[in-house]
Order: structure tokens, then C-alpha cells, then sequence
């Protein structure tokens, strides 16, 4: 039986040809990485390849890595196969990998998403024969509205904060939705401050994109300062003893899970905007089908019931199981270190 | 409906009861005396028969959304609610529609006598003609279970604060049978009419849980002790030669109980009774899977009466000679209730009355529950001798204090995704036990299901688990992997010919997650069946 270009094993997406791994979850020697989120970039592989824009967040993230960058386009060959990254518009560095052999394409998109957020290069779709999709948000009760839309009730629900002389605390991972967030936050309305975790990732960022001014949260910050202001932090810091400063408080969550309110009430959170860094239900089918491709290889998500629907619609789709966090990812994304971190910094 | 809607959306925006109050103190200032009744009635759950079956719904959104059904049917698991499920996959126009409440209400009464034809017109109609919020609420109101965090007491405080009437005069007017169609905001809360009285009960006073010590109750003197039955609270109400019963969750229950009915012509008129309505079959407190069987039914066959008729066993007396005497003190209303019974004791009518246990010391207190399992109660009743009887749960007058729970370790079989805030999480369980088959070998047979009892923090442990661990899916049920025992609480217990393990487990919960336990260690249907016959012992 011919081997596949790309198959799952117990460590992760391997190219027996080229022997490399793509987002392994376990260590080895050549890793390709699509983006910088803990269940995609794990620490202990020899060789490191991702864009060159998510260099310094891994190298962040992992210490001392042997990492190199490549450019969007750039090929490179390893015994015999093409390879190339492709903007995946999830965060900022956040790459497909195309994958060549012998005429034969495969993509692999991490995660993504096909609206533009402003910050990371927007979604391309690549043609080829077999891709393999994240479907964390696949299912047809997922169907976003506009970033525009959901910053100017974010702006509005800080001004009523304030108009009330409360502390707005929003939540948001910490690589990605955070800066998002904070590209957008209306700075007439007041101070911007952060989590620990949030301003060091976004002091990353910084030399890449243009966000405005944040002021890290310090044992040193008095609780007189917060009223009337936003604060953003990780969603684990919700119900450490870090937020009490902060009262009086309301809490807002930006997150795809928030489409759905037991969601929210679940999380004790006062109000839920729907804003993902992944695709919703049509934002996968359309990309799907740019692509061209007739195998369809779900990764991680309502892989299950996205693919069965897929087969239904006439694709050759399957379900692979991998350890990437698609029920969960956006909240388990904060490393625990981190968040320890940013707390222990205000405390 | 922009209105309700918004202020549905302010409710389910905040966890505090103030915001919420807030909210609804604001909304009933600025919404017309139509649309006010009408909230009353949909936050008591007073709503207007559903208008459209569920089939029926879920096939014309499924139409609207162009997605096979099975796709619904999975994100509806997911989701956790119907309405919210049908809100997300309707698309959202430009249109929108300036219908108040009361339009949309009287429009779906209207609706339930339509064709099919015209129902689906009604629906796609409406559903393309609001927004996301909008189309929840609306299909909310349609499938009539509307539940949002906002109590009946919560709503009262608010209105109270808006109309500037008393809460307890409030709720007292609440109460009972009363059409939102057919009522004015002017009858409903600002008249007043003594003929609007004859059928209302009294709001039920609710007692708390016992934290802590019971001899921080003080002197045990203060206090009068009786056992607290386990059946379902009731009023009972005779005023002009009629009676009515109420249970506690407001529902008049006169016609399913006959045995009743003869209390009218020897308990005089102006008579209200607090109690609890019993199973009594053969003569003797039975359980409550014997009450199970009159509970559903409407209309009672003779064979069913005689095999399980039911009592009220009388705790107070709240109206006495036509007068309120809710204000009274305990000892004073009991001392009516019990000369009330002495005059129709001989007149064989379903009625008993809820003996008052004297005892001196909080000892004898402690001993007297330990008899709640002999006795068939659920423990004791504690009421501070000089309290009135006050609304709704209260705390410092009243308390109860039930017996331990039974136990036993079990192992987690199956898990289906709860609803509401645990929508998407795996967190309805079923749970097995050991027990021996026809071979010999050591099986596991399902015995109970509990959806509540861990934390927040473990349902999302086991949830995780589930996902790791499942080893078949049917629909929205999932098998795993036998691996994790609970310890598992419940109330009761009695043989069922209905369940596969033979038994039926009153209130089963989960008390906690018993990491320290293999699955070998968990109990047998064997242990459990010995339960029984040592509670039945007496």
C-alpha cells in the first residue's frame, strides 16, 4: 500500500518522506509549526520551522529554540517534497502548510479563520487535492458577525461601565484575541491595562503591529486607578483573588463559545461578545471549497458530526484524531506559568 | 417585543440580583399595563399553550436554515436549548418588526387553532423579521419554557418597587388562577376586590436548611418539632361551600385528588389548611414512588383510588372563620388546627393531622430524627413557637432538618450533555452497580441518574474524561469506559418492577467523586436491595 504524503501518528501529522512532523505533539527532530498557541507549538523538538513573524513568539513561549523562519511563498525543499506557508488569518504569524510530492498537494491549516482582523496577514485559500481542517466551530448554530460590529459593543459596554464608575475587566486569550482586542478599544474612553501575561505577549507583538498604549498592572497600581477603565487579562484569571482590586467590576468574555449563552452563564461571566479567531459554520464550507480539494481530513472540533455533514455534501472527508484543543482551546490557551505570572506581578 | 427583549437580554447579562432587579424595576416603569401583565404572566410561568408542536418547529427552522435535520438535531445537543438552537441557525436579515408583546402573545393564542399551512407562513415570517435576540425570545415564548434566572420573588420586589405596592400584598395577588388574556394590569395588582380572593391561596412559607449545630437554635423550648413529610405541600381552601387545592409550584390540583372533595360541608367555610398530600395505600404512609402514580394523572380510575389513595396530613391553619390568621403565632394557630380536627376526626375524611413531637432537649431532638426512616418522613420540621407564617423562603422562623442521605459507590456508565449553563458540557450521568448474572459473572446494571452534586470545576474534569473515554455514541448519549465510581446520595428507596435493577431511588445525587475507589469497590445491587428491607424494618 502506498504510505500517504501525510499521516497521523501517535506524535503527530508525519511526512514519512521528508520525516518531519507538522504541529507534533509529541518531541521530535523536525517540526514544521503553523502558529504560536500552546497545543500547536510544544517545547522539546530539535529543529524548529515556522513564518518568520511567529519566531519571537515561540522563541517567547519555548526559551532557546533551534528555530528558522521562512517567508509566505517561500519554498522549501526537504528530500523531495515542496513545502510553503500560507497566511492562515488565526493570529498574527499563524501559517497553513502546503505540503508537494511528485504533483501531489496536501494543506494542513492549524487553525484559522476568513475574516480579516486587521493584525495577522488575512486567510489565503491554497488549492490542492487533500486538506486537513480544523473545525473547532463546525457547526451551523456558529455564524459570526462582523468585528466591526462586535468592537462598537465593546467600546459601548465600556462607556456604560464607566458612565457607572465601574471597572470593565475583558477576557481574552493571551496570544491573538488579546491584541485583537486591544487594536480595537476605543482610547477616549479611558486607560487600558493589563495582565501580566497579556503585556508581555503583547510587547512581543509590538514591533509588528501598532497598538495603543497599555499599562501593566503592578502590586504598585491602586485600586483608585481602575474605576472607569478597561482592563484585559487572560479568561483563568476570571475568579482568582488578582481581580478583587478591581471592584467594583464587570466582566465581559471576547470569544467564539459565547455564541452560546449557557456558555457564558456557565463561566459566570456578565456579558459575552462573539468574537473567534476561527472560522464559523460557513466560513469553513466556503474555504473548503476554495480549495478545490475532494479529501477533506478534520482535525480537531465537531470533527465528527462537520465531517459526516461533508460526506453528506459529496466530499471524501474523514476524521483524524490529534491532540489539538478544539472543544476548548480558547480557554485552556493562557500557559499556567504565565497566568502565575501576571498574578503574582500585581500582587 | 424590542422592549421584553431587551430586558430578557439585560437578565441573562448579569449574575447579580441587583442588576436584575434593576433591569426589571426599569422595564415596568416604561412598558404599557398590557405588555406588564403579560411579563408578569411569562416570568410566573403563566404562558399561553404552546401554539406549535416541537416536530413542527424544528422541521420549518431546519427548512429556513437549509440543514438536514440530523445536523439540527446534533447542534441542539450541543446548544442545550430548542429556542437558542432555531435563534443561531436563522439567518439574520435587514428587516425588523415593531410588534409589542401583547401583539406577538394574543397573535400565538390565536395561532394554536391555524392550519399547518398557515403556522409555517406565521413562523418563517416572524423569524426573518428579527433580530438574533429577538428570534430567541420569540421562539422562546413559543416552546414555553422560560426559564431565566428570574425568580417569581425577584419579579415581585421589582414590581413592588415600580407600582409602589406592598411585595407581600404583591405576591398574595399573583398567586393562583388568573388569564394574562383576559385580566387588566389595573384588576391584577391595583384594585381591590375581596370576591377576586375566594380561590387564592396564600403565598407558602418555605423553611431553610439547618447549617451547622442545631443547638444554636437555643432553647429547645422555643420550638415546636414534627416530622417532615414527603409528599407535596399543599393548600387546601374552603370558601363557599368549594374547595380548592393547590400544590406549592401554584397549580390547582382539586380534580386529581376526589378523596378531598367531602371535606366541604364538615370543615366549615373560611377554612385554609397548610399540608402535605401522602400516599396512603393500605392504610399506612406509603413512598413516593406510590404518590408517582396519582401525580400525572388528571382523571383517576376507581382501581387507582383504591389502591393508592392519599391524605393531607395538616401542618397550620392559615385562615380561620374567614379571617387571615397568618399573623397569629404558631402555638395559637395550632391550637385551632387541633380543635378543628377533634370536631371532624369521626367523619372518616382524608385528613390527618401532622403530630407535634414535644421534646426538652436537643438530645431528644437528635434521637426523634434518627426515627425519620421508621416514621417515613424525611427528617424534622423545626417552627419557632410565637413565628407567623411568612412569605416565600425566609430565613429564622422556620427550619428544616433532614436525615443523612443513603449512599453507596457506584460506577459512572453513560453521560449525556446537560442544558441550560451546562449546555455542551457532559454532565447528565447514568450510574451502575454490580450484580451477578445468570453465568455467574459480575455485571454492572444501571440503577440511578443524577445530574447534580459536583462542582463546576469537576463536571469539567469528568467532562473532559467523557470525551477521552467514550466508547459509544446513540444520539446524544454516550457509553465509557466503566472506570469512574461516585458516591451516590438519594433520599429513599423501593422496588420497581419499572427499572431494570429492580429498584427505584428517590432524589439520587451525587455526593462526591470517589478517586480513591476502583470500580471493584463500588457497591451491588445485593447492598442496595438490603437497604430497603433494613428501612422497611417496623
Amino acid at each position: 500500500m502506498k504510505i500517504p504524503l501525510l499521516a497521523f501518528n501517535d506524535k503527530g501529522i508525519y511526512c514519512h518522506q521528508a520525516d518531519v512532523y507538522l504541529d507534533p505533539w509529541r518531541p521530535v527532530t523536525n517540526a514544521i509549526i503553523t502558529h504560536g498557541h500552546a497545543d500547536h507549538s510544544r517545547w522539546g523538538h530539535k529543529n524548529y520551522i515556522t513564518h518568520h513573524t511567529n519566531v519571537p513568539i515561540i522563541k517567547h513561549r519555548l526559551g532557546d529554540i533551534n528555530v528558522t523562519g521562512k517567508d509566505w511563498n517561500e519554498t522549501f525543499t526537504i528530500n523531495g517534497v515542496k513545502f510553503s506557508l500560507h497566511p492562515a488569518g488565526h493570529i498574527i504569524g499563524s501559517a497553513q502548510i502546503r505540503v508537494e510530492y511528485k504533483g501531489e498537494v496536501w494543506v494542513f491549516t492549524g487553525d484559522y479563520k476568513t475574516e480579516d482582523d486587521g493584525i495577522s496577514v488575512p486567510y489565503e485559500p491554497v488549492k490542492c487535492h487533500t486538506f486537513i481542517t480544523e473545525n473547532t466551530f463546525g457547526l451551523p448554530a456558529f455564524n459570526w458577525i462582523p468585528q466591526t460590529e462586535v468592537m462598537t459593543d465593546i467600546n459601548n459596554w465600556w462607556a456604560e461601565n464607566k458612565a457607572e464608575g465601574k471597572t470593565s475587566i475583558l477576557f481574552g486569550y493571551t496570544l491573538g484575541k488579546a491584541q485583537r482586542l486591544l487594536k480595537y478599544l476605543d482610547t477616549s474612553n479611558g486607560k487600558i491595562f493589563t495582565h501580566g501575561a497579556v503585556e508581555n505577549m503583547t510587547n512581543v507583538l509590538r514591533p509588528m503591529v501598532d497598538f495603543p498604549p497599555t499599562t501593566l498592572i503592578t502590586r504598585d497600581t491602586k485600586k483608585e486607578e481602575f474605576p472607569g477603565n478597561i482592563v484585559l487579562a487572560p479568561p483563568s484569571a476570571h475568579g482568582s483573588i488578582w481581580i478583587r482590586k478591581m471592584t467594583p467590576f464587570v466582566t465581559g468574555s471576547a470569544s467564539g463559545w459565547m455564541a452560546f449563552r449557557g456558555a457564558r452563564r456557565r463561566r459566570a461571566i456578565d456579558k459575552g461578545f462573539v468574537l473567534s479567531d476561527h472560522c464559523d459554520w460557513y466560513g469553513l464550507l466556503d474555504s473548503i471549497k476554495a480549495t478545490g480539494a475532494e479529501k477533506i481530513i478534520c482535525t480537531h472540533g465537531y470533527s465528527d458530526v462537520f465531517s459526516k455533514y461533508l460526506r453528506e455534501i459529496g466530499y471524501d472527508a474523514r476524521t483524524e484524531h490529534t491532540q489539538y484543543e478544539g472543544d476548548e482551546g480558547e480557554t485552556a490557551e493562557t500557559d499556567k506559568a504565565e497566568l502565575e505570572q501576571g498574578n503574582e506581578d500585581a500582587a | 417585543m424590542k422592549n421584553f427583549a431587551e430586558l430578557i437580554k439585560a437578565l441573562d447579562s448579569s449574575n447579580k440580583t441587583s442588576v436584575k432587579v434593576n433591569a426589571l424595576t426599569d422595564y415596568f416603569r416604561r412598558a404599557s399595563p398590557e405588555d406588564k401583565v403579560w411579563t408578569i404572566a411569562i416570568l410566573s410561568h403563566r404562558r399561553p399553550p404552546r401554539p406549535v408542536n416541537t416536530t413542527l418547529l424544528r422541521l420549518w427552522a431546519n427548512e429556513l436554515a437549509n440543514i438536514p435535520l440530523w445536523l439540527f438535531e446534533e447542534s441542539y445537543h450541543i446548544v442545550g436549548d430548542l429556542a437558542e438552537t432555531i435563534a443561531l441557525i436563522i439567518p439574520t436579515t435587514k428587516e425588523h418588526s415593531d410588534k409589542s408583546l401583547t401583539e406577538f402573545l394574543q397573535e400565538m393564542i390565536a395561532l394554536k387553532k391555524k392550519s399547518d399551512d398557515e403556522k409555517r407562513e406565521y413562523l418563517r415570517t416572524n423569524w426573518l423579521a428579527l433580530n438574533y435576540y429577538e428570534r430567541f425570545v420569540f421562539t422562546k415564548l413559543i416552546t414555553g419554557s422560560f426559564r431565566i434566572g428570574v425568580s417569581q420573588k425577584l419579579m415581585t420586589r421589582a414590581l413592588s418597587k415600580a407600582e409602589g405596592v406592598d411585595e407581600d400584598l404583591l405576591a398574595y395577588k399573583l398567586m393562583g388562577d388568573w388569564n394574562p388574556d383576559k385580566i387588566s394590569f389595573q384588576e391584577l395588582i391595583l384594585d381591590e376586590k375581596s370576591s377576586d380572593y375566594l380561590s387564592k391561596p396564600f403565598p407558602f412559607y418555605l423553611a431553610y436548611p439547618i447549617e451547622g449545630e442545631v443547638s444554636a437554635l437555643g432553647n429547645p423550648e422555643d420550638w415546636s418539632i414534627e416530622h417532615k413529610w414527603d409528599g407535596i405541600r399543599s393548600q387546601t381552601i374552603i370558601r363557599d361551600d368549594k374547595i380548592y387545592v393547590w400544590s406549592r409550584g401554584e397549580e390547582l390540583v382539586t380534580d386529581k385528588y376526589p378523596e378531598f372533595h367531602a371535606f366541604v360541608g364538615i370543615i366549615p367555610n373560611g377554612t385554609v389548611i397548610d399540608g402535605e398530600i401522602l400516599p396512603f395505600p393500605e392504610g399506612q404512609i406509603g413512598t413516593f414512588n406510590d404518590l408517582q402514580t396519582r401525580i400525572g394523572r388528571k382523571t383517576v380510575s376507581a382501581a387507582l383510588l383504591a389502591k393508592t389513595p392519599v391524605i393531607i396530613k395538616a401542618y397550620d391553619l392559615l385562615e380561620w372563620e374567614g379571617n387571615d390568621i397568618r399573623n397569629l403565632p404558631y402555638d395559637q394557630r395550632r391550637d385551632l388546627l387541633e380543635k378543628l380536627y377533634e370536631t371532624v376526626k369521626n367523619s372518616n375524611l382524608s385528613l390527618q393531622i401532622s403530630e407535634r413531637v414535644n421534646l426538652k432537649s436537643w438530645e431528644d431532638v437528635t434521637t426523634e430524627r434518627m426515627r425519620a426512616r421508621e416514621m417515613k418522613s424525611e427528617g424534622l420540621m423545626l417552627k419557632r413557637r410565637d413565628s407567623a407564617y411568612q412569605v416565600g423562603r425566609k430565613k429564622g422562623d422556620w427550619w428544616k432538618w433532614k436525615i443523612e442521605p443513603l449512599v453507596i459507590d457506584a460506577v459512572l456508565t453513560y453521560a449525556m450533555r446537560g442544558s441550560g449553563r451546562r449546555a455542551n458540557l457532559f454532565t447528565d450521568y447514568t450510574f451502575a452497580l454490580w450484580q451477578d448474572n445468570e453465568n455467574g459473572e459480575r455485571e454492572l446494571v444501571t440503577f440511578a441518574k443524577a445530574y447534580s452534586g459536583l462542582t463546576d470545576a469537576e463536571f469539567r474534569k469528568v467532562d473532559d474524561w467523557i470525551k477521552k473515554h467514550t466508547l459509544e455514541r446513540f444520539g446524544p448519549v454516550r457509553s465509557v469506559t466503566p472506570q469512574l465510581v461516585f458516591e451516590i446520595g438519594f433520599e429513599g428507596i423501593a422496588f420497581s418492577k419499572r427499572h431494570k435493577s429492580g429498584v427505584a431511588t428517590r432524589f439520587p445525587r451525587i455526593l462526591r467523586w470517589r478517586h480513591d475507589k476502583k470500580i471493584e469497590e463500588a457497591n451491588s445491587i445485593e447492598d442496595i436491595k438490603n437497604m430497603i428491607s433494613s428501612n422497611t424494618e417496623n
